[in-house]
């Protein structure tokens, strides 16, 4: 058998048209729905990126039994860099992934939504909260965690309900930051709904913005204490909540409360292992699971099967948000019929899922793409552990506040 | 702001620019002598600062134990890697030099990370979290150690190199070379157990800041950059420059957290090494050419 010159050329030609179209071809046929999941697991934030890992690798077997779906997690690594995020999404996209799934970080989930937009491929943030996230019009965004603004407004409304409790009435606060983008909307919302929240008592004396990879926070503490504030209005990440509440030991601080009105870091398993007892006590007023639900009963049996070392209260917000947003996918998955990407999309926005982990109502969004029935829940860390201690009817032991001197712990 | 709320805040950041003058010293002390720059010097700090995590991980040893060990390793390892690798590029173009110091500096920050993979590790020693109060002035324990430690080392360098006949054949090297060669000198040997006493600086310097701060395999070129910094605003092969920048780069931060924010640490210590450039490029304490 023999070709000649245009025989060839056309074949060529058909070929490169089948290998082109491929990608677009198995993507809407494939039964098992690919999950390209973005987080960071190496870097800075890498602690919580692989306590989010957690989440993404219980929920398959999970999502199975509940939606008949079969889930493929494709794992990559965002390495805490805003750039790195924007190139693995690209990446998991051309490998085949017909949803992404991430990636804990707000710049990270600004640069994976453009991706996803250009691409026509849908993201589910499990985790992230700049405001900006859901304000761009995108049409295959899609966020199942509040926005700074919702995170602030329920957090400070805690720390009137944790005033109440406690019958406190602190006087002045000094706010501390990570200046990261997930910090700046943090501080912007608390600039714009504080001054209009007159039943709160206190005055924020100064406000103090930090690197989150700073190495050292001794000049900020110092600053902090020359304040003389009541208490610490803290949204940090993980490893700068660490080194804040060692260097407040170190300069024999003891404010009234360390609080953050919904950052991570302080509930953190690894939060407890560096600091011991120096890590009770502090607050974090953030989503959270629901500890009486039948989902969390299940996630717990799968995690603590997944993993016997460890316990899901020290990943809660972290797995339950990265299960969640799994769980998300394969429901619009199973209701689009397909795995095109703007058929799933347009399944999300009809989403719909009342039985849920995390506390709030059903898992709805609206045009923007947002969820906005997300709720929180006040955990105060007590013994070594994260435990609710508002609102009253999920509380698990009475808040304490003023909290007890460094020098008087255990 | 109170006094007491500054003199804490600048106390703190003399302590740290005393460690940071250590780190700096082997660098300048390097390029005083051989006229080669370590552009793996942070590098080979953060080797030293794993070493310590190592050490306190697995037996529990202080680092304060482990100074003179990594120092005595450092030695050997900054002698060999003189002799071994640097010592033909010794008479080559800079650019020569660069690419093969920064060819080690990409090794040992990928070594680590295959290694000790992407986490950042730390020592809590048990006096980590203690403080002394003296008066109204609150002073970080480990920080008083850690400059106390830094100020000795140096001392002891300045002494080998002024009082030692040992050391004054190295300063005969670094002050006239074709002199040292004709009276007889062995250069080579000169050179690398320079490169060694640099190299011994940078780990007492890791193992002191270990207990500082966190180590990652990428903490390694942050330090290469600071060194740098301190080096050129105190003057490049000035042992005494190299000590004062570190000082000087300490209380800057600590002064631009102060008076200016916290996030804008670093933009003083690069403001004031523009200033030097612009005003005294050989640095404050260096010689010009």
């Amino acid at each position: 058998m023999s070709f000649d010159r245009r025989q060839f050329n056309q074949a060529s030609l058909g070929l490169g048209t089948v290998a082109a179209a491929a990608p677009a071809i198995s993507r809407a046929q494939t039964r098992a729905l690919k999950v390209g999941v973005l987080l960071p697991r190496s870097g800075v934030q890498a602690f919580i990126g692989q306590s989010c890992q957690m989440g993404a690798d219980i929920a398959p077997e999970i999502v199975k039994q509940l939606n008949g779906v079969d889930i493929q997690l494709m794992n990559a690594d965002t390495e805490s860099n805003v750039e790195v995020a924007r190139s693995r999404a690209e990446k998991l996209i051309n490998d085949g992934a017909q949803i992404l799934v991430g990636p804990f970080d707000s710049g990270a989930a600004i640069a994976i939504a453009q991706v996803a937009e250009q691409r026509k491929v849908p993201f589910v943030v499990n985790i992230a909260a700049a405001p900006q996230i859901t304000e761009q019009g995108y049409k295959y965004t899609f966020r199942n965690f509040p926005t700074s603004v919702d995170l602030i407004r329920n957090g400070l409304a805690l720390y009137r309900d944790l005033f109440q409790a406690t019958n406190a009435a602190p006087r002045t606060a000094v706010f501390m930051h990570v200046n990261d983008t997930f910090g700046q909307a943090n501080r912007k919302a608390i600039e714009a709904i504080l001054p209009r929240l007159d039943y709160l008592p206190f005055k924020v004396l100064d406000t103090i913005s930090y690197d989150p990879a700073a190495r050292d926070l001794s000049v900020e503490v110092a600053k902090a204490k020359a304040t003389k504030a009541d208490f610490i209005m803290l949204v940090s990440r993980l490893n700068d909540a660490i080194l804040l509440v060692r260097e407040l030991v170190k300069q024999r601080w003891s404010p009234q409360a360390i609080m953050s009105p919904g950052s991570p870091g302080m509930y953190e398993a690894q939060f407890y292992k560096a600091l011991g007892k120096y890590s009770d006590y502090c607050i974090s007023n953030v989503p959270w699971y629901d500890p009486k639900g039948a989902l969390t009963d299940r996630v717990e049996k799968a995690f603590n099967k997944a993993f016997p070392k460890d316990k899901l209260m020290y990943h809660a917000l972290n797995v339950g948000f990265t299960f969640e947003a799994i769980l998300i996918a394969a429901d619009a998955f199973k209701r689009a019929g397909s795995a095109d990407g703007t058929a799933i999309a347009d399944a999300l926005r009809k989403t719909d899922i009342a039985e849920r982990m995390m506390l709030g109502g059903p898992i709805r969004f609206d045009a923007k793409g947002q969820n906005t029935t997300l709720a929180s829940a006040c955990i105060q860390n007590r013994d070594g552990k994260p435990v609710v201690v508002l609102p009253k009817a999920s509380a698990q032991a009475a808040p304490v506040y003023p909290v007890p001197d460094w020098s008087k712990r255990g | 702001m109170s006094v007491d709320a500054v003199l804490n805040i600048v106390l703190s950041g003399l302590l740290t620019g005393l460690v940071y003058g250590l780190m700096a010293l082997g660098l300048s002390v390097i390029y005083g002598v051989v006229r080669i720059v370590n552009f793996a010097h942070g590098e080979l700090m953060a080797v030293a600062m794993y070493a310590a995590v190592v050490a306190f991980a697995t037996a529990g040893i202080d680092p304060l134990w482990m100074l003179l060990p990594v120092a005595g390793v450092f030695f050997g390892l900054g002698y060999a890697l003189q002799r071994g690798l640097i010592n033909p590029f010794i008479h080559r173009p800079e650019h020569a030099q660069f690419m093969l110091l920064m060819a080690v500096a990409l090794i040992l920050v990928n070594g680590l990370l295959v290694v000790f993979g992407p986490d950042a590790l730390s020592v809590q020693v048990d006096y980590s979290l203690d403080s002394y109060a003296l008066g109204p002035i609150i002073i970080d324990k480990v920080r008083v150690i850690c400059a106390s430690v830094a100020l000795v080392a140096c001392a002891a360098l300045f002494a080998i190199f002024r009082f030692t006949a040992f050391g004054k054949a190295i300063r005969a090297c670094a002050d006239n070379l074709l002199g040292a060669e004709v009276v007889g000198l062995n250069v080579k040997h000169l050179y690398a157990v320079t490169f060694g006493l640099g190299t011994a600086c940078v780990g007492i310097a890791g193992c002191l800041l270990s207990m500082l701060g966190d180590v990652t395999p990428n903490s390694g070129p942050a330090f290469t950059l600071l060194a740098f910094v301190i080096v050129i605003i105190g003057g490049l092969g000035s042992m005494v420059g190299a000590l004062a920048g570190g000082v000087l780069i300490g209380m800057s931060e600590a002064v631009a957290g102060l008076l200016i924010t916290p996030s804008a640490k670093s933009m003083l210590s690069f403001a004031l090494l523009i200033a030097v450039l612009a005003l005294r490029p050989q640095g404050l304490f260096g010689r010009s050419s």
